[in-house]
């Protein structure tokens, strides 16, 4: 019944955190696929994310990542332990820009459900426009924008949110080797000058090494942490560092050593 | 203008093609007018009955205009509270179907009693026909919506509200549409019912009842007439074509794009 699956899952578990991060403790997540078989997508995952931190998820595929920013998000409630976290808003997969709505209306889409006016929403979103290389396309529909350029329309959604916590879901992961490089740099002056919480879902090493303050390892499903390095580098870091090479060595071996067991 | 014209031209050749092999069926089997009347029979027929046509043409163009604009808002409103409410649903899609098998000379008589003799119940008659496209097509629009949107739209802190505007019903526009252009196909030949069954006060009844008084008397007046409806169905339908231009832009294709 779509109807019940729509209201917001409501979790006892929840509390507010008190600063701007995000604490999971112990959290565990069961689903049923479609045939009514249960799934374990997580299995106590303890994870801490302070204020202003950059937390890289890596791990393999169906590991329960996105599962994971969904129960950040409140879209899904934990069957076991619980979540602190300030209030976060989700950039998924699919970039979702809605057909019927310009690429400046769907960037400022948080701000017109928050009841700013047509023109003061398209104002805010085009000054980022130009800073994105989106300048010109503001008024553009989604179809007539480049897989890239609807990455980055979804992206300044995502940040025009005005939350806290950010989860990002493989933001980059459809774009071209050259943009992502554009984009991570500019995810990297963004959160420089305006620190968010921030947790990074991506299967890309070297992408959680460059933008992340620390790497969470997740097993195979269900998903559990079975490692968390620290990235203690100056920034900004390139793929070309030798230390992202060492510490990509080690995510790399702790990923080789999930698939095993 | 000139590749518009140019696109009606394969439907102008067939109308012209049937027309001549009209023409000759008639003529070489000898067919009596109050049988099948030949299309130059009907055109003179048209040309000599022209005011009287036009002037019930009026009425019935106002009644199909009507009747669809009740029958669209109807079938919207009732598809968006059958998309809200399971109850709903449960309670009322049984009963829009079984609507659509009702004999309308059933109910005429009581339409006139409530209504009287004017335009009303003509209106009630082409809505009751054409409004359930419209409710089907407009249903399985708002639920086709991706419910990941939803999602999204959530996260964003959008109400129930606001998810319904922003996301939904814009994704019903382009199904909604499609169940107009079926009601405004049938819309004429709902006023046609809507007049034979529900009688009317007043010198020019419309055109339906003008036809069924000429199929006795005066059939090439009948098939003119027929003629005249024919032509005002797709009036309607290319109207709405046009329409969904501005109500559905993002369906149609960028500016500049070559057929």
């Amino acid at each position: 019944m779509p109807a019940q699956v729509r209201l917001r899952a409501q979790s006892p578990q929840r509390e507010p955190a008190s600063n701007d991060g995000v604490l999971l403790a112990g959290v565990t997540r069961i689903y049923r696929d479609d045939r009514g078989a249960a799934v374990q997508a997580l299995a106590g995952v303890s994870l801490a994310v302070a204020h202003g931190e950059v937390l890289a998820v890596v791990g393999p595929s169906g590991c329960g990542k996105t599962t994971l920013l969904e129960l950040i998000c409140c879209l899904q409630a934990p069957d076991a332990g619980t979540i602190a976290c300030a209030p976060a808003v989700l950039m998924p997969q699919r970039d979702l820009l809605l057909p019927w709505l310009s690429a400046a209306e769907n960037a400022a889409l948080a701000l017109r459900v928050a009841g700013c006016s047509r023109s003061q929403a398209r104002a805010r979103a085009s000054a980022l426009f130009e800073e994105l290389g989106l300048g010109g396309f503001e008024d553009a529909r989604p179809q007539e924008l480049s897989g890239g350029m609807r990455q980055r329309v979804a992206f300044l959604r995502t940040l025009l949110a005005g939350k806290p916590v950010l989860c990002l879901d493989e933001p980059f992961g459809a774009l071209d080797a050259i943009t992502r490089g554009e984009m991570q740099g500019w995810l990297s002056q963004t959160l420089a000058r305006a620190p968010r919480t921030v947790v990074l879902v991506t299967h890309d090493v070297e992408e959680a090494i460059v933008l992340g303050d620390r790497i969470a390892v997740l097993s195979p499903r269900p998903g559990r942490v079975i490692e968390e390095l620290e990235v203690d580098l100056p920034r900004p870091r390139a793929r070309t560092d030798a230390e992202v090479g060492s510490l990509r060595e080690r995510a790399l071996l702790a990923l080789g050593m999930a698939k095993r067991t | 203008m000139r590749r518009r014209a140019l696109s009606a031209l394969p439907a102008v050749a067939l109308a012209v093609l049937l027309v001549g092999g009209w023409e000759l069926y008639v003529d070489l089997a000898g067919l009596e007018p109050a049988l099948l009347p030949a299309p130059h029979d009907i055109a003179s027929a048209l040309w000599n009955s022209g005011d009287l046509l036009l002037r019930n043409f009026r009425v019935t163009a106002e009644e199909v205009v009507l009747g669809l604009a009740v029958a669209l808002l109807a079938g919207f409103a009732l598809a968006v509270a059958i998309h809200l409410s399971p109850l709903f649903r449960r309670a009322f899609y049984p009963l829009a179907v079984g609507s659509q098998a009702l004999p309308i000379p059933v109910i005429g008589v009581l339409l006139v009693f409530w209504w009287g003799f004017g335009i009303l119940p003509k209106l009630a008659v082409i809505a009751l026909i054409c409004f359930f496209p419209v409710v089907v097509t407009t249903v399985d629009g708002l639920a086709a919506v991706d419910p990941d949107q939803l999602k999204l739209l959530r996260t964003l802190d959008a109400s129930r509200w606001q998810a319904f505007r922003l996301g939904e019903l814009p994704a019903a526009v382009p199904a909604a549409l499609s169940g107009a252009r079926i009601a405004i196909a049938v819309g004429v030949i709902g006023a046609f019912i809507a007049e034979t069954t529900t009688p009317t006060s007043g010198p020019y009844p419309g055109l339906g009842r003008e036809i069924i008084t000429d199929v006795n008397f005066q059939m090439p007046r009948a098939y003119a007439g027929t003629a005249v409806l024919f032509l005002f169905a797709i009036a309607c339908f290319y109207a709405l074509s046009l329409a969904e231009r501005k109500l559905a832009p993002w369906t149609t294709r960028p500016r500049g794009e070559l057929h």
